[in-house]
């Protein structure tokens, strides 16, 4: 039996239409997602099944979109709203931090927000610097949020379903680049869970945590690396909040190596976060000092050799492996 | 409204010949994007020249402006240099930002260009501040902030205009509605058909304009800067025009009916303006003289372009922060 692949862009279309079908209570907003079913095709043929109700295409306005979502929320609805691009996030930071984030715990855990924000993370495409960030630390940093980063269709549709049933508010971002890339996604309805990373390859050197396109990096290295005989243990985290400590500290035990590969800038990244939480968990364990690949701290360039020069890239990843190797080469 | 200063026939070539630079310009960077030289998007002003060169065409060289994501009518509109523009959206080292802004961040502060910005009314506020900064400075100088009538919906460009009203800014916000903002028509985001009546509201004047028009686009212009220079306080000018292309060279898809794009191709700017020149008297020769000129202004500003170094990608990580005795600590990988 050959297995159906989907691009990623489908899967999540998937994962909309079946939670739609099922709980009358979710519906979409945001900016050209229903006549035209989004600049990325993510919201396709929902307005007709479901009608402008349920699926909206609201003014330019995001954080009145992110306020009416949590609003919605509030009285037991499930919205799912869009950013065309996930840098438009900045404009609704109060709706989804004083608001979203914090709802339930100010009232005493009376309410709930199930509320899901997904939007495009557009680097690597020359957008420049207002289109092109990958800002998920902020969101790791305000108590209250849920953090999605999916690598593969698969997990894609599962975790958009379980986003959309949980009664968290989430944020749900979703790398530009990997919309196109296919790969086999079951018919039909399931969940990823939440908090639960994905062993993409297994290896005894080197533990390397990952996610969204840095997952691709790594693999990408892992079997250039490979050939020198280098086996890279692969670790998807998928959710970074919560984040799936047992499975990674896990690996790194094994390994006793660590590199993180973010996309975000370094400073107060997500990757130093995780080399903080290993470094609680498995400090015993490590045999050389953690490190982070990731962008440049700087905005975002537009020449397409600025790009590359400020994105992590695989011979970077490769460089900081070899590296963290050397010292005890022949050991 | 009528024309404040009579425009005679050689002004009206020449506001002729930039509105046909920028038409000139945007179909070479459109083939410039389908050939892979340009990355991103483009987002072309053709089919809205007139609004740019009119509202430009009264501004003084110390006046300012800022821009949108359609941002190159505004740059060509401001006098800017079609060479070092050509070699921004290519990303190359002689561009106005050195390939770090490309296509929708071209930024000339000394040519009163404050910047183009990518997020939608992002800028209003900004031309609120620069003008009250200008005044505190003792200049009258006036701030042009254009966007679009899907901006108009940004919570951002209510706070801005209120703003301006309270401060007396000398800020002209003019409004380019172009009816659609990607796939949405403005009747679709707004419950007004003329989004120019929000002034009220504001306590300012809203002047709704044909922005096919480039006189009529001057003389409102005009009438706003003689306001906002006396200190009395913003105008908002609606433009009402069309592109007459798809969203963006990226986003080709377009739900306008063919009878809605057909009408506003019948009032094309350029057509209307060359159509009056030669009814006074210009010759049709003149006419293509004149296209033919921008067409090879724009074919020199695209071999200056390509001729332009590729930036070092070891600089890449410079201009983060502006030179401060603490810079020399700062490790930026
Ligand atoms: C804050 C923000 N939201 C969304 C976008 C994506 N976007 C780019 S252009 C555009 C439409 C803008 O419409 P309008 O203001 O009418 O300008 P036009 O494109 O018609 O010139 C949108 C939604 C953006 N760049 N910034
Ligand atoms: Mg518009």
């Amino acid at each position: 039996m050959s297995e159906r692949e989907l691009t990623m862009a489908e899967a999540l279309n998937e994962a909309l239409h079946g939670e739609m079908e099922r709980d009358p209570g979710v519906f979409v907003v945001g900016e050209d997602i229903a006549q035209i079913g989004g600049l990325f095709q993510v919201t396709a043929g929902l307005l007709d099944k479901y009608g402008p109700q349920r699926v909206i295409d609201a003014p330019i306005s995001e954080a009145g979109q992110v306020g009416a979502g949590v609003g919605a929320a509030l009285v037991g609805c499930r919205p799912v709203v869009e950013l065309q691009i996930a840098d438009f996030v900045t404009l609704t930071m109060d709706q989804l931090v004083n608001h979203a984030a914090k709802w339930r715990y100010m009232s005493g855990g009376k309410v709930t927000v199930p509320f899901v924000l997904r939007g495009a993370v557009s680097s690597g495409i020359g957008m420049a610097g207002q289109h092109s960030q990958t800002l998920e630390a902020w969101f790791v940093h305000a108590p209250g949020l849920v953090v999605i980063m999916p690598s593969t269709p698969y997990d894609a549709k599962g975790l958009l379903t379980a986003a959309i049933r949980d009664d968290n508010p989430v944020v749900f971002l979703e790398k530009r680049l990997l919309y196109s890339r296919r790969g086999p996604v079951p018919e039909g309805d399931y969940t990823v869970p939440i908090g639960v990373a994905d062993i993409k390859r297994e290896g005894t050197d080197v533990t390397v945590a990952c996610y969204s396109q840095g997952v691709h990096l790594a693999l990408q290295a892992g079997r250039q690396l490979a050939e020198q005989g280098i086996e890279l243990e692969i670790v998807d985290l998928r959710t970074l909040k919560p984040l799936d400590i047992e499975t990674l500290g896990n690996s790194v035990r094994k390994t006793g190596r660590l590199v993180v590969v973010s996309e975000g800038a370094r400073a107060g990244g997500v990757a130093s976060e995780i080399v903080a939480r290993i470094v609680d968990e498995a400090y015993d364990s490590l045999r050389t000092a953690p490190v982070r690949v990731t962008a440049k701290d700087t905005p975002i360039p537009y020449a397409a050799q600025l790009e590359r020069a400020v994105m992590p890239q695989v011979d970077d990843l490769v460089a900081a492996v070899t590296g963290m190797l050397e010292p005890v080469a022949g050991s | 409204m009528t024309s404040a200063s009579v425009v005679g026939a050689a002004t009206l070539e020449e506001l002729l010949l930039r509105m046909w630079r920028i038409r000139a310009f945007e179909i070479r960077a459109m083939e410039l994007f389908e050939e892979k030289l340009i990355r991103g998007s483009v987002h072309p002003y053709i089919g809205m020249e007139a609004i740019a060169v009119g509202v430009c065409a009264a501004l003084r060289p110390d006046d300012f402006i800022t821009s949108t994501h359609r941002g190159h009518g505004h740059c060509v509109a401001k006098g800017l240099d079609l060479r070092r523009m050509m070699a921004e959206i290519i990303g190359r080292e002689d561009g106005y930002c050195r390939g770090r802004g490309g296509s929708m961040h071209i930024t000339a502060i000394e040519q009163g260009m404050l910047g183009a910005d990518a997020i939608v009314a992002g800028s209003s506020a900004l031309a609120v501040g620069a003008a009250h900064g200008l005044r505190l400075q003792g200049r009258d100088s006036v701030v042009v902030c254009f966007f679009g009538d899907g901006a108009a919906n940004q919570g951002i460009l209510h706070e801005a205009c209120n703003l301006a009203a309270v401060l007396s800014a000398q800020v002209i916000f003019v409004c380019e509605n172009n009816e659609w903002a990607i796939s949405t028509p403005a009747s679709a985001s707004t419950r007004i058909a003329n989004i120019a009546i929000r002034a009220e509201g504001y306590g300012f004047p809203g002047v709704v304009a044909d922005g096919n028009d480039v006189e009529e686009m001057r003389a409102v212009t005009e009438a706003a800067l003689v306001r906002a220079r006396a200190g009395d306080g913003p105008t908002l000018i609606e433009a009402k025009s069309y592109r007459i292309t798809a969203h963006s060279a990226a986003t080709k898809v377009d739900l306008r009916p063919a009878e809605e794009l057909d009408a506003w191709r019948a009032r094309d700017p350029i057509l209307q303006l060359s159509r009056k020149l030669v009814e006074s008297g210009v010759d049709e020769a003149r006419i293509g003289e004149i296209e033919a000129q921008a067409r090879a202004d724009v074919a020199d500003a695209v071999e200056f372009a390509l001729a332009s170094p590729r930036p070092d990608p070891g600089a890449a990580t410079e201009d983060v922060y502006a030179p401060a005795d603490w810079n020399v600590l700062e490790r930026l990988s």
